[in-house]
Order: C-alpha cells, then structure tokens, then sequence
C-alpha cells in the first residue's frame, strides 16, 4: 500500500505537503531499467519468473518494470497483484480494508516471484505479502523490489533491488510514483 | 462508519450493502485460492448460537469464519442449560462471559438478535429471525443478481411464493429495492403478508403475467404445513398457480436468472428442470454465501474500523 | 381499626373537592370514625394535610389489577400491589383471578379476602366464570357471590364457548338471593382464540413488517358482538374489558343506545400507545389484547370522551425482569399500570378533570358493584374513601421509584402531568404528600 494513501486513511488524514523532491521521473525512469537488468542478472533471464506488485503503490511499477524486462528479453513475463489487507499484522488495530483484488495469474510453485512496492519502511507489508504469497503455491525463492527504502525497518526484510537509498526522519513521509519521489509530512 | 452489529438489510442502506458487496470480491478471490485461508480474524472468537436447526446457513457461516482464521464455539440448543429451563438472556450473558467477538445468532422468534444486542457487548449478526430479516441471506441473493445483471436499477425482480412467513423475503425486497430494483411479490393472498402499508413492492397474484417481464425470479420454499394451516387448499393447486413449472420456464426470458435459497422442494415451487437450467443461479448463491459471510464478519470483526483512535504501529 | 392515625381526625385543607355532583372549593374533616364528618370552611382536624392547588376527588377503582398473589409472589403480591395502587390514588382494586391456584373457588377467594385484609387499599376478588378459567365448567357462582364477589371473568382469556357463556350469563341474572339484591357482572376478556393463537402484537402493518404473528381486531370484536347478542337474549349484564379497537367502540356505542346493559372499560395503555411501539422488540410492549393503531388509539378516546366506555382501568399486570427478557413470542404479555394511570389520563386524554375522575372512581365503582363505599359524593356520612392529587405536577416516569415488585412500566421516562399527594382508605391516610405512610 502505497505510504501516502496509508497515511491519508483514517483516522489519520491530513494533507502531505512536499518538501522536497529525492528522484525525478528521469531519475524513476533510470532505476526501472537498472532493476529490470539487474533482476535478470541476477535470475539469469526470465524463465520461471513472475512478478508481483503490492497494492496500490508497487502496482504501477511492477507493470512498469515487466514491460522492461519484456523489452530487454523480448519474451513474455507474468505479472500479477496482491493485497495483503487480510494478512496485516495490525488488524483491528486501524481501519484496513482490501483495496484491490488480489489477482495472481499463475500457480507460484517453483516460481521466482519478485515483489514490487515503491516504499520499503517498516517492512510489515512485506511481511503480510509473504504470508500471502504461500496461499498461491511454493515458489522457489521470492524477492524484493522497491523503488525508495527509507529505512526503519522492524522485521529481519531486506531489498533485494533498490531504487535509491534515501535516510529519513521516522515521522517524514515518502511520496513515491512514476513521476518521481518526494519527500515531506503530513498536515491536518 | 463500520456498524457494529449486522441485524437488518434497513440498518445498513444503500451505501452500506454497496460497501459489503465491494469487499466482498476480495473474498471471492480468497475463497478461489489453493489454499483459501486468511489470517485476517486470528484470534478473534465467534460463537454459533443457532435456537433453529439450519445447517446450510450455519456451515456457511462456519467457513467463512474458518477462512478468515476466526475461532468458532457452537452453542448447541439442543444438548444445552436452554432446555433447563434457563432464559436467552443469561445464555447470552454466559456466552458474552467467555470472550466471544460475535455472536451469529438464528431464532424462530422475530427480534431476538435486537434483544441480544441491548444485552451484550459482542457484535451480533442476525442468521435470521423468525419471518422477520435474514440480512446475510439477502446480500448473497443480491451479490448474485449483480455479478449477472451489473446495476440493479431498474431492473425487475419477482419473488414469488410464502412472503408471508418469509424472512427471505423481507430482507431481500429491502436490499433490491435500496439498490433501485423493481421487486413484484406474487402469491396467493394467504400467503402476503396481512398488511402491504410500507411495502415498496407490486403484488400480484398472476405469475403467468409477470413472468415475461422479469430479469430474476426468486422462488420461496412452500412448506408443507402450509396446507395443513389451510393457507393453500392442496399444494398441487400452488404448484399450478405460483410454481415454476416447465410450461413456465420456457416463458421466462432468456437471460432472467432463477434464484431459490434453498433447501428446494422439487416439483413443488420449483420443477427439476427450472432448477438445472442454465439460468438457474442456485447453486452460485450457496457459494456467494461463504464470501459474503466472510465480507460481513471481516468489516465487523477486522477491519479495525471500531478502532478510530487507534494508533499506526 | 385499632391503627392510632385512625383515631385522629383528618383535615383536608385547600383544595377543590370534584365528585358526581359537581366541584366546589371546600376543606373536608375525616371523622375517626373513617367516615366524612363535614366538607366546608373553617373546619379543624388533629393531623392537617395541604391540599392547596388539588383536586379532592373519590377514592379511584381500578377494576383490572392482576396482583399475582397466590402464585407469583416475585412479581407482585396483594400488599405491593395495593401500596401502588395507594400512590396512585386507587382506594379500591378489584383482582384478576388469573392467579395460581385460580380464584375459581371459595377457599382461594376467601384467602385473597384475607390478605387484603392488610392491604393499603380495599381489595375486591373477582372470580373465574369457568373452573381454572379453563372454560369448561361454570365455577360455584353463587356461592362465590355470596363470599363478596360481584365480577366474575376469566380474565387472560375469553370464554370461548358461546353455549357455556350463555348458560353464565343466564345464570348470574338469578344470583341477587346470594348478593342480599346486588347484581354481579360477568366481565369478558374479548379475544377469539382461534383467531388469534399463536399471535403476538396487533396484525396490520407493523406485525407485516416485523414478522411477528399478529392478532387481528377482529378476534376481539367477533366476541364483542356474541356477548351483545348473549345481553340482549339474557338480559344479563356484562362488562367488556380492556376494549382496544375502534370496531369494538363501535359496537357498545351501538349496544348502549339499543338500551343494552352493557358496560366498558380501557386501559391507558389503549389510549397511549401504538403497535409501532413493537418495532422495538421490548417485551414491555407485549401485552394482550396487543397496543393497535392510531386510528383505534383514537377511537378508544373518542369512546371515553362520549361516554361509550364507561372507566379507565389498569390492567397493570407485573412480571418479573427474567420473565420479560425472553424473546418477543415466548414472553408473557403485560405491563404496569397502577401508578401511571392519573397522569397518563391527564396528560393524554385532553378532557376535564372532572371527566377524568369520573372515568377512574365512580364510574368504575358503580360497574364493580361497590358504589356505596368507595366513589361516592363528599359529603358528611359516607365512607372516607378519596384522593388528593395535583392535577398540574409534571414529573418524569421512573419505574424504579414505584412500589410494585416489577418494573415492566412501558412509559420510562415519559414526562406527564399530574400526581397523586394523598390517599385516604376508609378514614386513613395511607399516602402524604407523595409517600406511603406504612
């Protein structure tokens, strides 16, 4: 999910105010492709991959990052999404509801899935996404993209592929899309 | 606003069945997974309180909680202090006493889930009272008709059958006409309810009539003791006049869906061939059931709503 | 009467006296005697209570109370009972036999004489028309008469049998040897039970949509007219209880004006409350005959305001708390009454209060059979049997300040106007400025 919706559900609302803009959508547009090359080094092409972005926020880009690695390889890559709102561990704790539907096209077993979120903070999404991921099959290894980790992680989850790197104040806020990355808070 | 408790179709409106029914995809979803288990309800405890023996809508109940991870305890009437003698009000205080987060309850009397609900602090979800509401009943009817028809406004549903003792009905002709439908009751005149003041309904007593004109037909089951009750004078004569026989079928239009909540009396309201047609939805009702029951416990149970001023972890 | 505030004369100073006859402005001296000794100016008495701003009226009657005493002690018994009545204003209640055992026989009558005995209040045991009110067989009429009983009923239920209540009406006209000359009153609880078994509210539109099985007017105004039939051929009296539907109305208006010697009574809860009060599902509202619509709410008051019902009653029938909290159709019907009753009257019924306590005391004291004692004139030489109330007094229901063992009040936290200051039972007061003095 992405940060900003998160922040802006209730209870507790309020409107982010930029201050200041971390990657441009040249910069966006770069990291894609050093991801997408990167994943493919990494797996040794495409085979057997899938790729899976995390509602709402990894969604845009994991349809984003499969379209380069469609290019590159000139091969067709299967690319679902997940809502982990029913496998959060702060259920009851704060209004979570599904967003999306969570819509996985393939059997995972003995897949490589790559999570795709734009955000990587406390790192509680990505654990709920795991939980997820098992209802859908075995996959052979699962790992992660992201296009900003922000750091303050509060699990044992690192990224596999990184955007950018950017060091933050744990009450700052990370807006990140396709047109780029900003950083601000939140304002009643 | 999340509500607390799910009682009746009319608490919740037009917005709050369109809220139920969104999130209810996601279920659908769920329940088509390999393994069709989320842990959304971990650690919640939901007891079964069932005073009228309705195994369909309690084993739907009972996996949708089990495919949210909700614990579940069955309060047997049957084998229970309820035959000695002991009142519903201290059965639900008992219950309420070991912890329970709902309480889903069935009772042949009208209301008593209100009563429960003034008594204890647990959500209660009514799984029908009396001829009264059968609110989830109604939401699956209704998320039904509408992964066929799409938007229900305008569109034309006749229920046909025993509306008069029917919770079914009740609660299905508030959820189709909040979402804009047209809804035409038809039954013998024993069989409507004995006044109509406040019904948005057409009543007719002409299912030849009507049948042309209808995108769903929703059968009621006739019960036997009708006859007996001299409601109807021979259910061979109901049959013929309120009963989708096959002379009727191949009246009803050609994309009009057939509904029934079951259980069917077969050759009575409905023929065998009306119910395996292929616009007989029945069976897709029974599977709605589950993801709409998970949809209700999750928003009233999970979705945290009753936490407003809870904090972020 | 040894009870050493009886033997002090009382005066009732300031208030404005309103009986049959009429209203005047008069103090009235109770004579220790328990009887009025004067009604003037001037007058001195040894224990002085302030009427002013008041209405001093005959002692009211309710001739609907179900005391519960014997048999349900929890909810109700004869002394808490009366004790409601007293601060209610009631000096006289006449009992409902539906207790257990039943009062279908002298040894059950005679024990509920006795404990009235104690009771704040004068207390009046009706009796069964059937035995066990079961409607088979007449109960000892005559010998029931001879005890004091002058309402006969199987109050909770109607006698369903037309050839059996026949045979009671016919045989009540002869029972004036028993009586030394009074006539009794056989009392109908007009309910059709083929028709309306099984129902729990009033059928109509609130019962549709509630889902509850519902009991039809016409249940209760098919038995209404078979005993105006039964009057006409017996040419005995009867008395309809607790009459709740416009039709009902109808047919006594017209049995009346053919001459009939028909009586009627309603409750306040028939003229107060509607059958939507149901959509609740609060027990409270359940009771028999149902609470139906506007339009009988309606009629009923029309009925009480031309004279076609001829008292207000209670019907104040307690239950216990666990006996109401079960579900709408296993819960029995009934609600209190006995402490509502003046304000919800004056509140509701926009009539004079002369009318009002007309409706309470001796219209009702004159169908009970009991007119030489209690609702008569205030004048010197009849029995002091009256209530002081404040006609004007607005206060707020609370059934947890009542005296009745049960708390099924419909009314919480309604506020109405009127309240009971002080009530005299035959020369005591038993009540003083709003409480019980024993």
């Amino acid at each position: 999910m992405a940060e900003r919706e998160r922040k802006m559900t209730r209870p507790f609302g309020g409107v982010f105010v930029p201050r200041t803009t971390v990657m441009s959508q040249d910069d966006i547009d770069r990291a894609i492709w050093r991801m997408a090359h990167e994943i493919l080094e990494h797996n040794h092409g495409v085979e057997n991959l899938v790729i899976v972005g995390l509602q709402t926020g990894g969604v845009p880009l994991a349809a984003r990052i499969t379209s380069a690695l469609e290019e590159i390889t000139a091969n067709d890559v299967p690319t679902g999404m997940i809502d982990v709102a029913l496998h959060r561990d702060d259920i009851g704790l704060r209004p979570v509801l599904p967003e999306e539907v969570t819509d996985i096209p393939v059997d995972l077993t003995n897949k490589i899935v790559v999570l795709v979120d734009d955000v990587l903070f406390t790192g509680r999404t990505i654990r709920a996404a795991l939980d997820a991921l098992t209802s859908f099959g075995r996959p052979r290894s699962v790992q992660l993209a992201v296009m900003v980790d922000r750091g303050h992680r509060e699990l044992p989850i690192r990224p596999d592929y990184v955007g950018k790197n950017i060091p933050t104040r744990r009450d700052e806020v990370v807006d990140a899309t396709l047109e780029g990355v900003e950083l601000g808070e939140m304002r009643k | 606003m999340t509500p607390k408790h799910l009682l009746s179709i009319d608490d919740l409106g037009r917005e709050g069945i369109e809220e139920i029914l969104g999130l209810t995809d996601s279920f659908v979803e769920v329940s088509a997974r390999r393994i069709p288990k989320v842990p959304a309800l971990r650690g919640k405890n939901i007891a079964w309180l069932f005073y009228e023996d309705s195994t369909r809508t309690r084993l739907s109940f009972e996996t949708a909680a089990k495919r949210l991870s909700a614990d579940t305890m069955n309060f047997s009437v049957g084998s229970s202090s309820v035959n000695k003698g002991e009142s519903l009000r201290d059965t639900c205080l008992t219950i309420s006493a070991m912890g329970v987060d709902a309480i889903v309850v069935r009772h042949r009397s009208a209301g008593v889930p209100w009563q429960i609900a003034n008594w204890i602090d647990a959500s209660v979800i009514n799984a029908g009272d009396g001829w009264h509401e059968h609110p989830t009943q109604a939401l699956l009817d209704t998320y039904t008709l509408r992964s066929h028809l799409g938007d229900l406004d305008g569109r034309h549903i006749a229920i046909v059958g025993d509306i008069k003792h029917s919770r079914v009905a009740r609660s299905n002709l508030a959820a189709f006409t909040a979402l804009g439908a047209e809804v035409t009751m038809v039954a013998p005149q024993t069989l409507l309810p004995p006044s109509l003041e406040g019904w948005n309904a057409n009543v007719s007593h002409d299912l030849d009539a009507v049948l042309p004109t209808v995108d769903a037909i929703y059968l009621l089951r006739m019960q036997l003791e009708r006859q007996t009750d001299a409601l109807v004078p021979t259910l061979r004569e109901y049959t013929d006049g309120y009963g989708l026989t096959t002379q009727r079928l191949a009246a009803l239009g050609e994309k009009a869906l057939i509904m029934h909540p079951g259980p069917m009396n077969r050759g009575v309201e409905i023929c065998p061939e009306a119910a395996d047609d292929p616009r007989s939805v029945i069976t897709e009702q029974v599977a709605n059931g589950v993801a709409v029951r998970m949809s209700v416990l999750f928003l009233l149970l999970g979705s945290g709503a009753e936490h407003e001023a809870g904090g972020l972890s | 009467m040894t009870n050493a505030v009886l033997r002090q004369s009382v005066l009732i100073r300031g208030g404005t006296v309103v009986d049959a006859s009429g209203s005047r402005v008069a103090d009235v001296l109770v004579g220790s005697d328990g009887m009025i000794e004067a009604v003037g100016e001037g007058l001195k008495g040894d224990l002085e209570l302030d009427a002013g701003g008041c209405i001093v009226s005959p002692g009211f009657v309710d001739l609907h109370t179900h005391l519960r005493e014997p048999g349900k002690e929890e909810a109700e018994t004869i002394e808490s009972g009366s004790r409601g009545g007293a601060l209610g204003g009631f000096t006289a209640l006449v009992a409902m036999p539906n207790t257990t055992p039943p009062m279908d026989c002298v040894g059950v009558v005679r024990d509920v004489i006795e404990l009235g005995k104690t009771a704040l209040t004068d207390i009046f045991p009706s009796a069964a028309i059937t035995v066990g009110r079961a409607g088979e067989q007449l109960s000892p009429m005559a010998e029931l008469a001879k005890l004091g009983v002058r309402i006969f009923t199987d109050d909770g239920t109607g006698v369903q049998d037309d050839l059996l209540m026949k045979r009671a009406l016919e045989y009540s006209v002869g029972l004036a040897p028993f009586t030394g000359g009074a006539s009794v009153v056989l009392a109908q609880h007009c309910e059709v039970a083929a028709l309306s078994d099984g129902g729990f509210m009033h059928e109509g539109e609130w019962s549709s949509r509630l889902g509850i099985p519902g009991q039809p007017a016409e249940a209760e105004e098919l038995m209404v007219m078979r005993d105006i039939a039964l009057a006409k051929s017996t040419g005995a009296r009867v008395h309809f209880q607790h009459m709740s539907t416009a039709g009902s109305v109808s047919l006594i208006r017209a049995a009346k004006a053919a001459g009939l010697p028909v009586t009627a009574e309603a409750t306040t809860h028939h003229f107060t409350l509607t059958d939507a009060a149901c959509a609740s599902f609060d027990t409270v509202f359940k009771v028999h005959p149902p609470l139906r619509t506007d339009a009988d709410v309606a009629a009923v008051k029309v009925g009480l305001a031309d004279g076609t019902i001829d008292a207000i009653a209670t019907d104040h029938a307690p239950h216990c708390a666990h006996d109401k909290e079960q579900p709408f159709d296993s819960a029995p019907p009934g609600m209190l009454g006995l402490e509502t009753a003046l304000a919800l009257a004056l509140t509701e019924l926009d009539q004079p209060v002369e009318k009002v306590v007309g409706l309470l005391s001796w219209q009702a004291a004159k169908i009970a059979g009991i007119d030489d004692v209690h609702g008569c004139p205030i004048e010197p030489g009849r029995p002091a049997n009256i209530t002081v109330f404040d006609p004007a007094e607005a206060w707020t229901i609370d059934s947890s300040s009542f005296a009745s063992k049960s708390t099924n009040c419909p009314y919480e936290g309604h506020n109405v106007k009127g309240r009971v200051r002080h009530t005299i039972v035959n020369g005591e007061p038993v009540v003083i400025d709003q409480e019980a003095t024993r």
